[in-house]
């Protein structure tokens, strides 16, 4: 496809602008006149209308595919909840009103759904309180690690380590050193859950916490949780739980309860908000009671009357992390979420989820095997090894070959511990038909590998581009190609 | 003669100077090699200290040091192709050189034999 830039004529125009009706002298001060045109392509309003339908033509997401990137939640985002974030009430509502004086009785609506949001899912996870203002998962995670090491601070205790398991995202340990954590490696056991003698050994004086996702990235839950936040906070130390994997247990186990201390929690995985190129995201983090006093300012306090105010004055906080209240039109829609699905709807959707990734592990089970063969949450982590050893084929050709057949590649070679993994989530928005229809696909390309190996090596073959040269992409990327 | 460390790297001593990198099973592994970090000039370290990091369209990982000692060579090749530790792991893609290199540190290493053993076992 071309540049729309390639596409100009000189001279070209799509609006016709209505004549000067002030001397143009006077219109704009000579030291402040462009010189040069500005270099804008010159198209009719057809050329831009057609360029940029073809554009939103190679968008590929949940709305045209199923989307089974591993780790992702890739669900469907209800478009009742995009005409919910639309109402100009919300929508045309200025994010600086609240702060002005007696702007908080204008923006009632807003601070109640903050409040409310913030209510529902301390309840659901098992939490104190939440701070909303997170606006993605990694910043999450630097807000929930900034909040540890605030606590250690205040007792006047020195623990500049943090532990994190080797299934871990690898935002865990740039998060952790981002706050100024040294990090520390913990290793799996043959399981794929933590190793508890690892831990006993790495814990003590020095370490201010452990980073767990529960389940892990595995897709796996790890059945020592309570004991592992046993040891660790026998060690004075506190546990960082990543929130990423929480469709797995949403409704069914709070993670307040099982010991962690923090978390963070993805609303546009768990919550069903737009991401990827949709977003933005907001990972809102709750904390247990030792942790609420630390949490950010501004928050959303209820008074007495009933109203609702934004609250500044915390002597420990940690201060603002993000700009106003985070990603407000986001926390909206996952509003609008927890009160479409209510207590039950949620309970429902970690089952589905649950489900659907188990019924895909087992349907794959021969051609594709379980990286740890037992029951799973909602995701599996197979292994293209087989493939790999008898055929050449490896986990980016399978996920090259599902391109072209009409499906999102899943996550591929994470997490790193498991070899040419091939990490599939379908979600709990997805139908038996869909998911048979992948996994055909799947036993259709392992079939491939066997008879024409080389015909997934050439894959993808009917995409706009071919199999980019990740090296290259890596070292030199060409972000803005208008040489 | 060569000695290979658990975390991947290669190490052949020359007196009490040592050339390092990581093994062709450790590319093979990472997949395209697309960045290589090496260590400063005069960067002293420990055996286990963290000595460079590569980054893959895999992964970023750190390498550790297999030896102790100080750094006085760096592969000014990797900057500008860093494939080479792809097609040449284990000559043309080596990483850095250390002096002050302790010869029991470099026997408590593996063999090429053990090492083939080691690797073949985390299959």
């Amino acid at each position: 496809m071309s540049l729309i830039f390639e596409l100009s004529v000189p001279g070209r125009r799509g609006t016709t602008l209505p004549g000067l009706d002030v001397p143009a002298a006077d219109a704009i001060p000579a030291g402040l006149r462009r010189i040069k045109p500005a270099a804008l392509p010159e198209v009719s309003e057809l050329d831009a209308v057609r360029h940029f339908v073809n554009l939103s033509r190679l968008n590929i997401g949940v709305d045209t595919c199923f989307y089974p990137l591993g780790s992702c939640t890739m669900k469907y985002n209800p478009k009742f909840h995009e005409r919910i974030a639309e109402l100009p009430g919300f929508a045309g509502l200025h994010p600086l009103l609240p702060q002005l004086r007696r702007g908080g009785a204008l923006t009632q609506g807003a601070l109640a759904v903050l409040f409310e949001a913030e209510q529902f899912l301390a309840e659901l996870l098992g939490f104190s309180a939440f701070t909303m203002q997170p606006l993605a998962g990694a910043h999450g995670e630097l807000t929930g690690v900034m909040l540890i090491a605030a606590y250690h601070k205040k007792r006047g205790e020195t623990r500049p380590v943090m532990l994190i398991p080797d299934a871990a995202h690898g935002t865990n340990p740039a998060s952790a050193a981002l706050a100024g954590f040294t990090t520390r490696t913990i290793p799996s056991d043959a399981n794929g859950d933590v190793d508890l003698a690892a831990l006993k050994a790495a814990l003590g004086p020095e370490v201010a916490g452990l980073m767990l996702t529960c389940p892990n990235t595995l897709g796996l839950y790890d059945p020592n949780v309570r004991e592992i936040c046993r040891l660790v906070h026998e060690a004075g130390g506190l546990v960082y739980g990543d929130g990423a994997n929480l469709n797995a247990i949403i409704g069914r186990v709070r993670p307040g309860d099982l010991g962690f201390d923090v978390m963070h929690v993805n609303l546009h995985k768990t919550f069903g908000t737009p991401h990827g190129g949709g977003g933005p995201g907001a990972a809102p983090v709750g904390v247990a009671k030792v942790l609420v006093p630390f949490l950010p300012t501004s928050r959303v306090l209820k008074r007495t009357d009933g109203s609702y105010a934004l609250e500044y004055h915390f002597p420990d906080t940690i201060g603002y992390v993000a700009p106003f209240y985070g990603n407000f039109g986001i926390i909206l829609r996952a509003y609008a979420y927890m009160l479409t699905l209510g207590a039950e709807g949620v309970r429902r959707v970690s089952a589905a989820a649950v489900l659907n990734a188990n019924y895909v592990r087992a349907k794959l089970r021969d051609a594709f095997p379980a990286a740890y063969p037992r029951t799973c949450m909602h995701e599996c982590v197979l292994t293209a090894q087989p493939l790999a050893e008898a055929h050449g084929v490896h986990a980016l050709d399978v996920a090259k070959a599902l391109l072209d057949r009409g499906f999102h590649a899943p996550t591929i070679y994470f997490p790193l511990i498991a070899p040419e993994a091939v990490m599939i989530e379908p979600t709990e928005t997805e139908s038996k038909q869909t998911m048979d229809a992948f996994i055909a696909t799947m036993l259709e390309i392992a079939a491939l590998a066997e008879r024409d190996p080389e015909a997934l090596h050439r894959a993808p073959e009917h995409q706009t581009v071919r199999r980019l040269d990740e090296t290259r992409a890596a070292r030199f990327p060409d972000l803005a190609s208008l040489a | 003669m060569k000695r290979y460390s658990k975390e991947h790297e290669w190490v052949e001593l020359q007196g009490t100077e040592a050339v390092m990198g990581i093994t062709a099973y450790a590319a093979a592994e990472l997949g395209d090699i697309t960045y290589v970090e090496v260590p400063a000039l005069g960067k002293k370290v420990k055996v286990n200290d963290v000595l460079c990091v590569v980054e893959s369209v895999k992964a970023a990982s750190d390498v550790y040091a297999p030896v102790g000692g100080e750094v006085c060579a760096v592969n000014g090749n990797l900057d500008a192709d860093p494939a080479l530790v792809n097609q040449s792991s284990e000559d043309k893609g080596w990483f850095c050189r250390l002096t002050g290199v302790a010869q029991t540190e470099f026997d408590a290493l593996m063999t090429a034999d053990q090492y083939a053993a080691y690797t073949a076992g985390l299959k």
